[in-house]
């Protein structure tokens, strides 16, 4: 009993991972008062990225490298149609999970059913990435409380005027956030094609990139919340696999994270009166001294 | 020589078309810069898709086919987008309508055809409807943001067919295969003489881009729906419910995407099987933009569309392309006529000698 | 030696509003310097443009005897110039300390905090304006919150401060504590610049005053060498009366009947305080005042889009608390909003629509709507009111702001209402339209309804009223007679008495 606990413990955490990680990007991001709703396609970009460039250098460093700097580039195409161009961020967003689709399945195209490279469990049998993940969330997390930058990327998403009127760049802060949040949404498809799973299948997310823009809120973008909705998320995809055993359909656990996520966001939002809610210029183009 | 940008007051229909041609135009040196990247030669890429798509009697037939399902979920996403609601879920609402016209073929299926089609098409715009309408609740009384929720119904909707087919649905003599029996042959939509058109459907789809193109314009709940859309404080104002008229814009919008579903269940498929559809409910999406959300342009550009898939479908045969090309073909697209749209709404004023 | 030196400044918006014309202005240091003004005198875009919000169309600006080029804030904040501006430029969500770190050049740049509460500790206790660097904003009173954004300023050692309408949410003691810690920044050599429409405040601290009337500079004076009366003579500029009219007690119940109405604004402070008034049919009660004192919220209780705290709203005799903005229009309540673009039309969406916007489920057949119906009337209205549109199938945001404002008047006059609300029914328009304009209301007025017309235009007001109140912090100051002077207007409207 207690081994089967433990069990799914592990599998949470592993499989909370990825979620960890692009969730920490796109708290970025939104803080900043962007919503980048491409996740899903930006992680596939990273976990083709990772697992192609791994195959073909032999190094998961530089694959998993490759992968963020993939992601970056995303954010970084996202930043221009919100910020510069100012357009619908809710279909710029769609369009980059097509993009990523397409693009990510042609590039894969090559690599389905290779066996890559595995990262090696260091300690406790999770490999580096995963305590990387973690410290990462904790770091990110003072970053944005405690620092001068952080209070500059939340203000400039609760009041970008106020943050103008100071003197703050706003689009240059957006555009750092968008970048980074691209850029560690890359890390955790990196993260599935060379840690959680070493092959590329085509559409290999299977929706974990809506589900982190679902952690996103239930975190009350805040990267402590972050790490608990992760492993709990991870616990349910964990649940999932011990469950099967018992004759419960696969089809039916599998229908659990998207279930899971759509109770999350419903009780997110009632709790999320008041203070913890989203920034408030969230999805708002900024233009100076609008009339 | 200075670039200047300036907000412009409005753009005319004129402009609107010229950008919005100019910008798809864009797109496809974009897309064959990435097939060349892929060592695909681009040429022979779209020579593909043409022909396939228009080229021959066959083409065209299947162009028209495919067209079916991405009218009427264009249709039906051109009014829900417009009130402002985004229903990214027609795709789990095809299924849920693909599932309840599977339920109602398998139960009733030896009912004379003149029974059982209409009865399947209700029952699948009802499944289609209530997929559509859960999202919506949830939108209208918890404000429950609706792009993530109609997303995840989409995934639920597959796990359902997923689970239906592999287990109590399960065809009896299909080797294993995920499907369900074939369908009694008095649940078949006719089709179009050797084409695998269905007409019945077409027809249906044709009429309902009509039909709401009508309501909109000529009725009062037509006209309602407009200022929700366009102007939700003055809508506030003149005491019209935006919940109502989110609800029953979402049971349209959900339920005609499950036609959709019954379209390619009973209409070509005959049984219920997982991959009915390759993304007909985010091709939609774009279809729906591109047709700037206007039910009759929509259906234009669902034709266009039709045939975009065919000749996917064609480079997947021929050139071993991945489905997900056209993924990527309706991505770019996006892209470029949302950048586009910058173009509209500003006007790029370049000024040859400098500011004093 | 003059600090600041701004010369020949003219600023226009779309669509074709003139907010400054040819203005001049110049602030010495340790020099007290008030800008004074009505509403949509200018004062604010002025100092925007100083403080590189706005750019300005024509016209220069030197700062210490070198002429500079202020493109952003930015800009401003590194030639230490500072502004508080009369709508906060605050983070609700966080505390104090964040928001004065913001933007700001600290010693330890990585973790501001812990130097940046020190700095606001010492700004206090020097300046005498106390506030606790951990609360967070939304818990702090308005009072409070405005201390914030001067230590805010202070923070950064500027030469020049800017203050846009700094007493309007105080109280006396807040206004006190202010003045004195100005008097401190002045000693210390600090310009002041302070936008106002009270004279009481500019007599008592300000050193010098500028006033400016519709986008114009009218003058600079040493406030020692006049009084109240005329600086209000300034500020309003005119010395023809208001037409004589009738003012007797109503013949029959008031259309609109006011009493002791409270009712608090978005930002939970007290919008109205008390007010009481009354229109009776075949009026036009003209409500002056500077805006902020009240207006929005008084037209939208009376419109049904706010909920009142307290007091009595009676139109036509009935009590309409609680009544919902469709059943109020029903009762023949018409309402031309300020915001005509945003409130008063849907503008993607034709001149017909607009003008059915009201009618359209009376002239529905079943589920459909009357479109011949519809049309034949769209067709009249267009006759009736002149409005000059390409085709009844136009958007309706195509068109001039007369013409739009032409649509609002026959969409709501339609019904023959008894009661009109008009919020700066003329506001941004030529003189063709407002000519118009003026005329159908007062048409509606012989007609037997009732107008209530709010405004910031004194003219406006002026010209078309029967009788005037004077609106100041949510009440009622006082009713203005034929045979009042007109600066006893501009005092009321500055919260002095009579």
């Amino acid at each position: 009993m207690i081994d089967l606990i433990i069990g799914v413990l592990r599998a949470a955490i592993r499989a909370g991972s990825p979620l960890l990680v692009g969730t920490l990007g796109e708290i970025y991001t939104e803080r900043s008062g962007v919503l980048n709703l491409g996740v899903e396609g930006v992680m596939l970009m990273g976990a083709v990225t990772a697992f192609a460039v791994t195959q073909t250098t032999g190094s998961i460093a530089v694959g998993i490298l490759a992968a963020i700097i993939a992601g970056g580039l995303m954010g970084l195409l996202h930043g221009f149609m919100s910020v510069t161009l100012k357009v619908n961020q809710y279909v710029a967003g769609l369009s980059l999970v097509m993009v990523g689709s397409g693009v990510s399945s042609l590039i894969g195209l090559g690599y389905i059913g290779i066996r890559g490279k595995n990262l090696r469990p260091v300690f406790l049998g999770f490999d580096i990435l995963v305590y990387l993940f973690i410290a990462l969330a904790m770091v990110l997390w003072f970053i944005l409380y405690r620092t001068r930058i952080g209070i500059e990327i939340r203000s400039v998403g609760e009041n970008p005027a106020a943050a103008d009127a100071m003197g703050i760049n706003v689009d240059r802060t957006r555009y750092l956030c968008t970048v980074l949040g691209g850029a560690l949404v890359g890390l955790a498809g990196a993260y599935l094609s060379t840690a959680y799973l070493s092959s590329w299948t085509d559409n290999m997310t299977s929706g974990r990139g809506w589900i982190i823009l679902a952690l996103t809120i239930f975190a009350s973008w805040d990267p402590r919340g972050a790490v608990l909705g992760a492993w709990i998320f991870g616990g349910v995809e964990a649940l999932q696999y011990r469950l099967q055993p018992l004759g419960i359909s696969p089809s039916f656990l599998g229908m659990l994270p998207f279930i899971a996520t759509i109770i999350i966001l419903v009780v997110s939002g009632r709790l999320s009166k008041g203070n913890r809610g989203p920034p408030e210029a969230l999805g708002k183009p900024y233009r100076r001294g609008e009339r | 020589m200075r670039i200047k940008i300036e907000p412009r007051a409005d753009p005319t229909w004129k402009q609107t078309l010229a950008v919005t041609v100019f910008s798809a135009l864009i797109a496809l040196p974009i897309i064959a810069v990435i097939f060349w990247g892929f060592h695909v030669n681009p040429i022979e890429a779209y020579s593909v898709i043409f022909e396939g798509a228009f080229g021959d009697w066959y083409g065209l037939s299947e162009t028209l086919t495919k067209a079916i399902p991405l009218i009427l979920c264009g249709v039906g996403l051109s009014v829900a987008f417009q009130t402002g609601f985004y229903n990214i879920g027609a795709e789990g609402q095809l299924l849920m309508g693909a599932i309840f016209t599977t339920y109602v073929a398998l139960r009733w299926g030896e009912l004379p055809s003149i029974i059982i089609i209409p009865g399947m098409l209700v029952a699948a715009f009802i499944g289609g409807g209530i997929w559509g309408l859960i999202p919506t609740y949830l939108r209208v009384r918890f404000e429950t943001n609706e792009v993530i929720t109609t997303l995840m119904m989409n995934y639920i909707a597959s796990k359902t067919l997923e689970y239906l087919v592999y287990g109590p649905w399960k065809g009896a003599d299909e080797w294993g295969f995920p499907y369900t029996s074939k369908f009694n042959v008095n649940t078949w939509i006719p089709t179009w003489g050797f084409t695998r058109i269905h007409t019945p459907t077409l027809v249906f789809a044709v009429l309902s881009g009509i039909v709401l193109y009508l309501v909109l314009t000529r009725t009062k709940i037509g006209f309602e729906t407009r200022i929700v859309g366009k102007n939700p404080e003055a809508a506030r104002y003149l005491g019209i419910s935006y919940q109502k008229i989110f609800m029953i814009v979402m049971l349209i919008s959900g339920g005609l995407a499950g036609i959709a579903g019954f379209g390619e269940v009973a209409g070509i498929q005959h049984r219920l099987r997982p991959g009915i559809s390759p993304g007909y409910g985010f091709t939609a999406i774009i279809v729906a933009w591109l047709g700037r959300l206007h039910p009759l342009s929509t259906m234009l550009v669902a034709v266009l569309f039709g045939g975009l898939l065919v000749g996917g479908e064609m480079l997947q045969i021929r050139l071993g392309l991945p489905s997900a090309t056209i993924q990527l073909f309706n991505g770019v697209f996006l892209l470029t006529i949302l950048s586009g749209e910058y173009l509209l709404r500003n006007k790029i004023i370049i000024e040859r000698e400098a500011r004093q | 030696m003059t600090l600041i030196e701004m010369t020949g400044i003219s600023k226009h918006f779309l669509p074709k509003i003139t907010a400054l014309e040819n203005v001049d202005f110049a602030a010495e240091p340790g020099e007290i310097h008030s800008l004074l003004g009505e509403n949509g005198a200018g004062k604010t875009t002025l100092m925007n443009i100083l403080y590189g919000l706005y750019k300005a169309d024509t016209g220069k600006i030197n700062f210490d005897g070198t002429e500079v080029v202020i493109n952003s804030p930015r800009d401003a904040i590194n030639l230490k110039i500072g502004m508080v501006h009369q709508h906060f430029r605050l983070v609700k969500r966080h505390t104090v300390a964040e928001n004065i770190a913001l933007g700001l050049k600290c010693d330890n740049s990585l973790f501001p905090l812990p130097e940046v509460r020190a700095l606001i500790e010492q700004v206090s206790e020097r300046y005498g304006l106390n506030v606790d660097p951990d609360s967070y904003i939304w818990e702090l009173s308005v009072g409070e919150q405005q201390r914030v954004e001067i230590i805010k300023v202070l923070c950064r050692d500027i030469k020049v401060l800017i203050l846009d309408e700094p007493t309007s949410i105080l109280t006396p003691q807040e206004t006190e504590t202010l003045f004195r810690a100005l008097q401190l920044m002045k000693q210390e050599g600090i310009a002041i610049v302070f936008i106002t429409h009270k004279l009481d405040e500019v007599m008592r601290f300000s050193d010098k005053v500028t006033v400016l009337r519709k986008g114009r500079k009218v003058d600079t004076v040493e406030t020692g060498s006049v009084d109240k009366r005329g600086l209000a003579k300034l500020m309003v500029g005119r010395d023809v009366l208001f037409r004589v009219e009738k003012s007797e007690a109503c013949p029959v119940e008031p259309v609109l009947e006011i009493k002791e109405l409270r009712a608090m604004n978005d930002s939970g402070l007290q919008a109205l305080d008390g007010l009481s008034l009354s229109v009776c049919g075949g009026e036009i009660l003209g409500i002056a005042g500077v805006s902020g004192n009240g207006q929005r919220e008084l037209v939208e209780i009376i419109t049904g889009l706010r909920k009142k705290t307290s007091g009595e709203v009676k139109i036509g005799g009935t009590d309409v608390s609680g009544f919902k903005p469709g059943k109020i229009a029903d009762i023949g309540v018409a309402h031309i909003p300020e915001d005509r673009i945003h409130k008063g039309s849907v503008p993607d969406m034709r001149v017909l629509d607009n003008l059915m916007l009201r009618d359209y489920r009376q002239y529905s057949k079943g589920l459909l709507l009357g479109s011949e119906t519809m049309r034949d009337q769209s067709n009249e209205m267009v006759k009736e009111y002149n409005i000059d549109t390409p085709s009844l199938d136009t958007p309706i945001k195509l068109l001039s702001g007369g013409n739009i404002q032409k649509v609002i008047l026959a969409r709501e006059l339609h019904g023959s209402p008894s009661l009109i609300i008009a919020s700066h029914p003329t506001y941004g328009l030529d003189v063709g339209a407002t000519e118009q304009i003026r005329n159908t209301l007062l048409g509606q007025r012989d007609r037997g309804a009732g107008v209530l017309l709010i405004s910031e235009d004194l003219d406006e007001i002026l010209d078309l009223s029967d009788r005037v109140v004077v609106i100041y912090e949510g009440r009622i100051m006082g009713e203005v007679t034929p045979d009042t002077d007109v600066s006893e207007i501009g005092l009321l409207m500055s919260g002095g008495s009579q």
